[in-house]
């Protein structure tokens, strides 16, 4: 594709004129198709084509005439672009020099505190700033660089329908018959269906080893480490609790006692954490939540019921509790009641009681399971 | 040897191996269409490659293991704490090695600003048309990628296995769990075994590394191949058709400018990461199923999941014995099943109420196709609608509102903000086809205004360029599909009737408003008469 003629400058006085000769010389070209109809193949509009569509479609005028830049008719012009350019390449190498030395010359790792924060926020800053402009001059430079020097007349080239001809259909079509045909394809059908046979269950092949990705559910999800007689201690200290340790009003995480001595620590936590709170005996009117309460405290599951999150923020004055994931919102008072948000489900309370010793335990795990539905649940 | 003779003999080895010389003929000034918003799209490839280069370098230190380990490094906070291997390696990354920090948070932007890009690329492409005859298969390529692109996301997040990715992990866990039969067996096959276990967040990082990104390379390369092959669309602009490309040869031209819009890329994303902190992980904590901090938000991407969990209501059945909770099944896999499939099959969808076999390589002004821009606009706002659902606790706590009071909000707007968008952008559009169609029948408003021998005053209009009238009035307003007889000569009803039907009943919907663009001789025929 050669460069197009150009028509020279042209103020926008005679830049109509001169859309009109560009336009009138476009259509002689051969790459350049200027048809009446531009968007539509004729053939594919019953209003197209013919003289009428002259009447009832505009012309597409052409490619606007070629207007120049300074740089491409003032040398002097020309060679100010160039240094510009060269500016932005030099200002990218000025970049990789300052990231080189800002790496090496600071080295938070040893830093401590404070300190700390300061050298790895300057030594970021500083490596991002380099980089930054490292890359950021080199495509500053090359885009001012191919819109100033190079070339910016546009250019026009034929487009072929995606549709191969006529021809190439027939000759695929022959190929592929002539091939099958050899194959036998239409003819031994019991290699085809035998061999059909073979392929369709090579996918249990892929899907059969993954049997192994992970134990079967069981009755993991029903049950924690909750037990009668199990101690509570606190989360993440691991101190006892007695009944006098927490005021009325008081909230605690607990985890059952030896939850850190478990083979699988982690797991059990994320079923078993849970949360104590002291109401004003008072407040409890639901008979169940009075009996598994030990003066006024009560305890319940702090996985939420929705999704999962633990629920860790509890309002002392109205003795709600909101999960900061997605804003369910339980009523301790009303055995947990969701009164907002998208948990269907009160979360589950621990049975409590105290041992000879004073210490709060749970007298039974959950009586179902905690945490998100689930199918099987029930 | 001059440079010359240097690169003709490199050339000529190549070239009797690999007989190159014909494509480069072929291609090297291959003509691309010019267009600032061609290059959304570029913006997610390139974003892609920095997250490639930068992830190569996360690797070398990053521990991909669930293992537990007492923090001794040099963030003194966390010291003594039980960790992760995955946080703690991510600490290291962070803090002991120079220039970690750094491309740690030119990945995670990177990752915003890909998905990001491809979000305003698949608008440009769908509201011009761009995804019509012969481009349904690269639409479905990049709606691939699109889709594919949250799971990359969501598995690169949670690797660093801190205090808020791990919570995400866990909603991630119960939304598998919520699926009816299979639900329990594949949240457990996924992590392992029970939750957290030790298993997940290997398995991510294979999926985040190896798996999605060989993926996502292999998709990426047929997208731009295709793009070549079947060439760039182009503007209705002056001297651009259906039959030919109009713009600038690839080399020097695009070569120069789209390789520097790489650079340009990197640059700003870099500079970005240097001054803006993003996913401080230190100030989270490890994970540990017991905690939170309020607040939790995840990538942003992820947003209008997080919405649509937040505002469904409470509603859970048990069928028989078992559960099935309808507030988590419907608001993660229904809603986004249905926002995304819809994006999916819109091209098919399209073409079969149209009926529009042609080639398309000009794209359409989204106003001269108000139907298709309503419903491309109606879907964006119940997505950002969603969006906002997700930062309802922000918006509480930013704006001093109660909680409930914004999700009971968002509850109504979900319903009613969409269609009343469809009709208002319709409109709009509508509204903007007649202003076109005014200004081609009576020229543009010179501001001059004349007092004839009566009095009368008028203003002078004057007659607007060809290019312009004709950019104004290229496009077609094709009539509603005609469901035609229904029954044969013969009284024997047609094959295929009810799908006729309901065919010419969306067809209506789709054509029925619409503004014809006016024609040279009504323009003649309105000068002739002296009315401008």
């Amino acid at each position: 594709m050669s460069d197009q003629p150009h028509t020279g400058p042209n103020t926008p006085a005679d830049r109509d004129q001169a859309t009109r000769i560009h336009s009138a010389r476009e259509r002689g070209r051969g790459d350049v198709q200027h048809l009446p109809d531009t968007t539509h193949d004729a053939a594919d509009d019953p209003r197209a084509g013919g003289h009428g569509e002259l009447a009832t479609r505009f012309e597409n005028p052409g490619i606007p005439a070629h207007v120049y830049r300074r740089s491409d008719v003032d040398p002097k012009a020309a060679d100010r672009r160039e240094r510009e350019v060269a500016a932005f390449f030099g200002l990218s190498t000025l970049g990789t020099l300052l990231f080189i030395i800002a790496y090496f010359a600071i080295k938070p790792a040893g830093a401590t505190g404070d300190r700390l924060l300061q050298q790895v926020g300057l030594s970021t800053k500083l490596l991002g700033l380099g980089l930054g402009l490292a890359m950021f001059c080199i495509g500053a430079g090359a885009i001012h660089w191919a819109k100033t020097l190079m070339p910016d007349d546009e250019v026009a080239t034929v487009r072929k329908p995606m549709r191969s001809s006529d021809e190439d259909r027939e000759g695929a079509i022959a190929a592929l018959r002539e091939g099958a045909a050899g194959a036998g394809l239409g003819r031994r059908k019991l290699i085809r269906n035998s061999l059909l046979g073979a392929m369709a269950p090579l996918g249990l092949l892929a899907i059969i080893p993954l049997r192994d990705l992970g134990p079967l559910p069981g009755a993991a999800l029903a049950n924690t480490l909750w037990r009668p007689g199990r101690r509570l201690v606190t989360d993440p200290t691991g101190d006892l609790i007695k009944v006098a340790d927490i005021e009325i009003g008081g909230v605690i995480h607990v985890e059952p006692e030896g939850l850190d001595k478990n083979a699988h620590p982690l797991e059990e936590a994320a079923k078993a954490t849970t949360l104590v709170i002291r109401l004003s005996p008072d407040l409890i009117t639901d008979p169940k939540q009075k009996r598994w309460s030990v003066d006024g405290i009560v305890a319940y599951s702090k996985i939420c019921t929705h999704l999962g999150c633990p629920v860790g923020l509890y309002e002392q004055q109205t003795h709600h509790l909101l999960c900061p994931c997605h804003q369910s919102t339980y009523d301790v008072t009303k055995d947990c009641a969701v009164i907002f948000g998208p948990a269907a489900r009160p979360l589950p309370q621990l049975p409590l009681g105290v041992d000879a010793e004073g210490y709060l335990i749970a007298t039974d795990d959950f009586h179902e399971p905690v945490g998100p539905s689930f199918w099987e649940r029930g | 040897m001059g440079i010359e003779a240097t690169a003709a003999k490199a050339a000529n080895e190549i070239d009797e191996r690999f007989g190159s010389a014909n494509f480069v003929r072929r291609n090297a000034r291959k003509v691309f269409p010019d267009h600032w918003s061609f290059m959304l799209g570029e913006i997610a490839l390139y974003s892609f490659i920095i997250l490639l280069l930068t992830g190569t370098f996360l690797t070398l230190w990053f521990k991909p293991s669930q293992g537990e380990v007492i923090y001794n490094g040099s963030y003194v906070p966390l010291h003594g704490l039980t960790m992760s291997e995955a946080y703690a390696s991510t600490l290291r990354i962070s803090f002991d090695i120079r220039g970690g920090l750094i491309i740690r948070q030119i990945h995670h932007w990177a990752a915003l600003i890909f998905v990001a890009s491809m979000v305003v690329h698949m608008c440009r492409v769908f509201f011009t048309g761009a995804f019509r005859k012969p481009r349904e298969t690269n639409w479905m390529i990049g709606f691939t990628l699109f889709i594919l692109s949250f799971i990359e996301g969501l598995a690169g997040y949670s690797l660093p296995d801190d205090l808020l990715s791990g919570v995400g992990l866990r909603i991630t866990e119960a939304v598998l769990q919520s699926m009816p039969i299979v639900g329990t067996y594949l949240a457990f096959f996924l992590f392992g075994g029970a939750f957290p276990g030790e298993d997940i967040i290997p398995r991510l990082y294979t999926v985040h590394i190896l798996l999605l990104p060989g993926v996502f390379l292999g998709l990426i390369t047929a997208h731009l191949i295709m793009v070549w092959y079947q060439k760039h669309t182009q503007y209705p602009l002056p001297g651009r058709t259906e039959k030919n490309t109009v713009g600038y040869p690839f080399f020097p031209v695009y070569t120069a400018k789209a390789g520097g819009f790489f650079f340009i890329t990197f640059g700003v994303t870099t500079l970005l990461s240097a001054f803006a902190t993003i996913n401080p992980i230190w100030l989270y904590g490890p994970y540990t199923p017991g905690e939170i901090s309020a607040g939790s938000q995840p990538d942003w991407y992820m947003g209008f999941l997080e919405g649509s969990l937040r505002l469904f209501p409470a509603l859970e059945s048990q069928v028989f014995g078992y559960t099935i909770p309808w507030n988590v099944l419907i608001p993660a896999l229904v809603v986004p099943g249905l926002l995304f499939g819809s994006m999916a099959i819109y091209p098919m969808l399209e073409r079969w109420v149209t009926g529009d076999n042609a080639e398309h390589h000009l794209l359409d002004r989204p106003r001269n196709v108000p139907t298709r821009t309503g419903l491309g606009v109606m879907a964006l706002s119940t997505w950002v609608i969603l969006l906002a659902g997700g930062a309802n606790d922000i918006l509480a706590t930013t704006f001093h509102l109660s909680i409930n009071q914004i999700t009971n909000t968002f509850r109504v707007l979900i319903f009613v903000v969409p269609p009343l968008v469809y009709v208002v952008t319709k409109r709009i559009c509508l509204g903007l086809q007649r202003r076109d169609r005014d200004l081609v029948l009576h020229g543009r408003e010179t501001g001059r205004i004349i007092r004839d021998a009566n009095g009368e005053m008028t203003e002078v209009h004057a007659p607007i360029p060809a290019a312009l009238a004709w950019q104004l009035t290229q496009h077609r307003t094709p009539a509603p599909y005609e469901i035609g007889p229904v029954a044969d000569d013969n009284g024997v009803p047609r094959r295929r009737l009810l799908a006729a039907k309901a065919r010419a009943r969306v067809s209506r919907f789709y054509f029925e408003d619409q503004v014809a663009p006016p024609t040279p001789a009504e323009v003649r025929e309105l000068e002739s008469s002296g009315h401008h």
